[in-house]
């Protein structure tokens, strides 16, 4: 089901010649969409990572805002306070361009976080259910089934229910990302830990496993050493998917109101406002965080598509 | 549902009358929550039940008292605690009972059993006897000035007809009861339910045999209503014809809908103020950073975070001009308010800060706000641009916006320290306000009251507004308290709301205080 | 085989259990009932009593074994919100979340395995390369947001000019609600009148979409799978028409493991079905949820939460048996093919 280990190459010169001139690397180069979306992903996490070097007004920070300032139209000077902005205001009179670039943040944090959870539990999970098997597989499977009962909006509001209650109130204002970092991992890792599995029972029938296990390696190390190297290229995948499945999760939530909070908005709280300005001329307030959360989530799928077909031989 | 049977027929009959002009199709964000008259206090719930049901006395549009099923009252000569009703002759319910004296007493002892969300507005009733077939008397504790004012929301329901389906127990909604009363009516007004599926459509027709079928325009001859939640999905509907009447436009819509041809919109203050309270009554509160004291309880830190709101530009921003910035938490409809009180809010940064240094909070404090997100106009907007004022004068809030059914028990259970809160005043008098906002929380009153204030003269006070019946008096007293309010700071007052009702073109009507069409007032072009 | 079947049905009684366990523990965190209940004048003697009524006041144990005992019996006790009983309102709810559910399902099958088919034939074909991208987007941006712009351009519409012809997109589609409905034996449907017919239409594409997009997907990757299998490159040496390999050996082939994770997808359907719902004001169970959440109404979202278990449950375990019916290997061993 998946490539040969690459073999290890030494520490020289031509390593990087060696890496451009792999199979991968020859498929990157031949594939525009997937080299297009590469550069629109890298934009759009640095432009979220240095946002408070490159965003001109930090909206966070409710002291500097002035109200006054809301409903600017980009690139338009208020009418009362004479300041202009590229991509306008919001109804709260921060700048749009400065709030997408802070949101983003949050997004992709909420977005990275949540995968790494959902992939470090469903990996261990799905490993162990399939290498050890019996009763533990039963258990962890069956856990499995109860998880994709819940589907994630509802695990997200009970999880937010839960943790609201008790939360001391200074920590409130943070606990809305570690809420949805959790209700979102807690229903991805499902995905990761069946395909772990399946690819964990094949290869542990296989000669080398046996001939591993004769030698008297212990099972973790089997497990770790031997079997994990060979599920890697389907995570890897599943990793890039559920990535933009986690930002669009953390958008459907903050419409069902348990998303971040409005004074540290996400990509997906500010659509949420967004959408109430859409039939009163109010464009850019919605237009530019959802074409912002379109390229995001687009280009990431687009480079899980192509990544997918990449790292699975079959499919050239 | 057994009114469901009917419905397919209905349906047909629907299709039909779809075409003619006087059909109003009706939306709003939410439905009502029972058909029982006197099982719920809240405003959809009335709003519904005024189309079907009658009381003594309605409000019509303006605010004003208008005989309905009483055509006059008065307090009697000879004893103060008695006020005497004359009901209006040849009225039938929609099964052709008659109305009479018998249906009073019976349906106001109703609201005041056990199960009635309606009987605190009855407390100061001891009687309510029968004199003759079409006059009624109200006994009450002590005189009682205000008691036709608590009445315009007491709907009579036939006795016969009560008891004959076995309704007499109000309906214990929280017990989970379903009674005879609250899935089919049988009132005197100018409505006939005709299908309802809660949640999803209420169809009423015209009744034929109204009693005011002379009196009132009554040009909507079905009303068929629908709540719709989302309000995008509420403009829309109106937007694209496919209702005729919304009640609440979101303020930022108000000029697309207006510009729209063939719509309007019609905006009126509401009988609501928008405040935030503060919890100064404790040593120690437990949403903030500080440690052993309580910043709110020193008047100068409330009077600070008051200077500190700039009201206008929440008017002009938030609210698009659609609400009156507040100084006092009274609406102007209400008895007791005055102008000098309610525009005594300005907004001084700097002599806020002032005020924070003397008080010892130079440095500023951190606190929670808790703000509901879908009970006000644009709530979880106010909040968020008071964390921006309140950022000036070195108040850091972190802002806690959620659904009012999380929000409102917060208040309750005195777990927030503070929070937003809004009032409307169906009696139009003070009492109304002090006896749940400003007595000290207790069994009978003050449950409102979130802000820990105590003062046992204050509350002595109140309690004496009941029965003081020389007015002057009363109104002085009322004075006296609303001194100490606003001297105290209990409350940071924000802004009275306003009305915002949307439709089309053909709909006339005034926009009513209450925010409760009654759809007897309404024209169709 | 018989034993088989037992245990699984022993757990999936097992899975149930934990899951009511976990809703009606975790439905003790979301609010206060007794809030909502009680309008703006009541006092703190009317909460303490109807906090006895409602058994709130008891041990948390004999609240859920309360719970458990009624729900068993089909009875979820009477919404706060109606005072009505619950599994009277679900029922009376369900068919209209059946009804989308179903339609949008249908979209999502038919569309998916035409254009998944497509695709995977014309492997490097510009215009299957387009429609890949561009159903992408159906999975980038939020449900909610796509339903907002549907109703935005075809229930009230916009005013476009392309090249000197301006036209309004408007195409007159209902923005919310089920237009009429036809009662049917206690079942509702608004297939059989006009008006129900078009207000289907939005809310379908709005949930449908992104299943679509995943059936596409999969009937892609397997048809490509397939395609590469060593009896249909012999067919193709043999000379056998590629419309008949495509669509007499290779689809055939495809469609096993499509309709399984399709019976799958049901499920999400309706729960997704709640945004979809809340967006259309379509009045269905996931809108009866989300006003319940709003409301703390515990008995509608236990009872919610116990039938979109059922649901699932009940659909894997189908799944699982079709399994073991058709090759017990596939129980071990799915990932050699």
């Amino acid at each position: 089901m998946t490539d040969a280990p690459m073999p290890q190459a030494k520490p020289e010169a031509g390593k990087i010649a060696r890496w451009w001139d792999s199979d991968f690397m020859y498929s990157f180069r031949h594939a525009p969409v997937a080299m297009v979306s590469f550069f629109v992903v890298l934009i759009l996490v640095s432009a979220a990572l240095l946002a408070p070097l490159i965003a001109p007004y930090n909206p966070f920070n409710p002291a500097t805002l002035n109200l006054m300032n809301g409903f600017t139209p980009p690139g338009e000077a208020n009418a009362f306070t004479g300041e202009s902005f590229i991509l306008g205001t919001d109804d709260q009179g921060r700048d749009v361009f400065s709030t997408i670039l802070y949101g983003m943040r949050i997004s992709l944090f909420v977005g990275f976080s949540a995968v790494l959870l959902a992939m470090f539990l469903g990996v261990f999970l799905g490993l162990v259910a399939g290498y050890v098997g019996g009763w533990v597989e039963t258990i962890i499977m069956r856990v499995a089934d109860v998880q994709l009962t819940f589907p994630s909006i509802l695990v997200a509001m009970l999880i937010f229910g839960i943790a609201k209650g008790i939360t001391p109130a200074e920590y409130r204002d943070q606990m809305a990302i570690w809420v949805l970092i959790l209700a979102i991992g807690l229903s991805d890792w499902v995905q990761f830990a069946r395909v772990v599995r399946g690819t964990t029972l094949v290869e542990k029938n296989k000669e080398y496993v046996q001939a591993a296990k004769l030698i008297g390696r212990s099972r973790m190390s089997i497990m770790l050493r031997h079997i994990l190297p060979n599920v890697l290229s389907p995570v890897l995948v599943i990793a890039t998917i559920s990535l933009a499945l986690a930002i669009i999760a953390e958008a459907t939530l903050s419409f069902l109101g348990v998303g971040a909070p409005p004074t540290k908005p996400s990509l997906g709280t500010l659509i949420r406002i967004g959408q109430e300005f859409m039939f009163s001329g109010e464009w850019w307030i919605l237009l530019f965080p959802a074409a912002t959360l379109l390229a995001l989530a687009l280009s990431i799928n687009l480079l899980g598509d192509w990544l997918r077909d990449a790292l699975n031989p079959r499919m050239r | 549902m057994k009114t469901k049977l009917i419905l397919a027929a209905t349906l047909l009959a629907t299709t039909a009358l779809a075409a003619s002009a006087e059909t109003l199709r009706w939306a709003r964000a939410g439905d009502s929550l029972t058909l029982d008259p006197h099982a719920q206090n809240e405003g959809p719930t009335h709003t519904l039940a005024h189309q079907i049901y009658e009381p003594l006395i309605i409000r019509d549009h303006s605010g004003a008292f208008q005989a309905a099923l009483a055509t006059d009252w008065a307090p009697k000569e000879d004893d103060p605690n008695v006020w005497v009703f004359n009901l209006r002759q040849g009225v039938t319910y929609h099964d052709g009972a008659d109305f009479t004296s018998e249906d009073v007493v019976f349906s106001i002892n109703r609201a005041k059993s056990e199960n009635s969300a309606m009987k605190e507005l009855l407390t100061s009733v001891v009687e309510v006897r029968a004199v003759d077939d079409h006059t009624v008397e109200f006994v009450t504790d002590g005189p009682n000035p205000i008691l036709p004012a608590n009445l315009t929301n007491l709907f009579m329901m036939d006795k016969g007809w009560t008891e004959a389906n076995a309704a007499e127990a109000v309906q214990d909604i929280a017990g989970g009861e379903t009674t005879f009363a609250s899935s089919n009516t049988n009132g005197t007004g100018a409505y006939v339910l005709v299908s309802r599926e809660p949640d999803v459509k209420t169809v009423l027709n015209a009744n034929e045999n109204y009693w005011g079928k002379d009196e009132f325009p009554l040009e909507v001859s079905e009303i068929v209503y629908t709540p719709i939640q989302n309000a995008a999905t509420r403009v829309a509907a109106l937007l694209s014809g496919e209702v005729d009447f919304i009640q609440d436009v979101p303020v930022q819509d108000l000029g697309r809908v207006g510009d729209t041809d063939g719509l309007v919109v019609k905006t009126a203050p509401q009988n609501r103020v928008i405040f935030f309270g503060m919890n100064g009554g404790a040593d120690d509160i437990e949403n903030d950073n500080v440690d052993g004291a309580n910043p709110l309880s020193d008047v100068r830190v409330r009077q600070a975070m008051s200077m500190a709101i700039n009201r206008d530009a929440i008017k002009q921003v938030v609210m698009r001009d659609q609400s009156a910035p507040a100084g006092m938490i009274a609406p102007p409809f209400v008895n007791g308010w005055n102008q000098a009180m309610d525009s005594s809010s300005a907004t001084d940064v700097e002599k806020a800060k002032a005020l924070m240094a003397d008080a010892g909070y130079g440095d500023g404090f951190s606190i929670q706000l808790d703000c509901p997100n879908d009970r006000y106009v644009n709530d979880e907007g106010i909040c968020q641009a008071a964390v921006g004022m309140l950022a000036q004068i070195g108040v850091t809030v972190n802002l806690n916006a959620q659904p009012k059914a999380q929000h409102f028990p917060l208040i309750q259970n005195s777990q927030t320290d503070f929070y937003m809160l809004g009032w409307g005043v169906p009696t139009y008098d003070s009492e109304y306000i002090f006896n749940f906002l400003v007595h000290t929380r207790g069994d009978e009153r003050g449950s409102w009251n979130g802000t820990g204030f105590s003062d046992a003269a204050t509350d002595e006070k109140i309690v004496s507004l009941a029965s003081e019946t020389d007015l002057d008096a009363r109104n002085a007293t009322i004075n006296d308290i609303w001194t100490v309010v606003q001297d105290q700071q209990l409350y940071i007052p924000i802004h009275h709301q306003v009305l915002n009702w949307g439709m089309t073109g053909a709909v006339g009507t005034e926009v009513s205080p209450e925010d409760d069409p009654k759809f007897k007032f309404f024209t169709m072009n | 085989m018989f034993g088989y079947i037992m245990r699984r049905i022993a757990q999936s009684a097992l899975v149930l259990l934990v899951v009511g366990f976990v809703a009606f523990a975790m439905f003790r965190f979301v609010g206060d009932p007794i809030d909502n209940m009680l309008g703006q004048e009541r006092t703190l003697e009317d909460i303490e009593r109807l906090r006895a009524q409602l058994g709130l006041d008891d041990n948390f144990l004999v609240q859920y074994y309360r719970f458990l005992e009624q729900a068993v019996q089909g009875n979820f006790g009477l919404s706060y919100r109606q005072g009505r009983e619950v599994s009277e309102i679900l029922l009376e709810r369900l068919p209209a979340t059946l009804e989308l559910a179903f339609v949008s399902g249908l979209l999502a099958l038919v569309g998916g395995i035409v254009l998944g088919i497509f695709t995977a034939i014309r492997k490097r074909g510009v215009s299957s390369n387009i429609i890949m991208s561009v159903s992408l987007i159906g999975v980038s941006l939020p449900t909610f947001l796509i339903g907002v712009l549907l109703i935005y351009l075809f229930s009230v519409g916009v005013n476009l000019s392309l090249f000197g012809w301006s036209f309004n997109t408007s195409l007159g589609l209902p923005s919310f609600g089920r237009g009429e409905v036809v009662e049917i034996g206690g079942w509702t449907t608004g297939f059989l009148t006009e008006s129900g017919l078009k207000a289907l239409i939005l809310p379908a594409i709005t949930l449908g979409l992104y299943q679509m997009t995943l059936i596409m997907r999969l009937v892609r990757t397997e048809m490509l799978e397939v395609l590469r299998m060593d009896y249909i490159r012999f067919a193709r040496a043999r000379g056998i028409r590629s419309r008949v390999i495509n669509f007499r050996h290779a689809l055939k082939n495809t469609m096993v493991p499509v309709i399984t994770i399709t019976g799958l997808q049901l499920g999400s359907i309706i729960a997704f079905a709640i945004i979809t719902e809340t967006v259309f004001q379509w009045p269905g169970v996931g809108l009866l949820f989300i006003n319940a959440v709003q409301f703390v109404d515990i008995p509608v979202m236990a009872a919610y939460l116990m039938m979109i278990s059922v649901m699932f449950v009940a659909i894997n375990l189908i799944v699982d048996m079709l399994y073991f019916a058709i090759d017990p290997r596939l129980r071990v061993d799915r990932g050699g093919s």
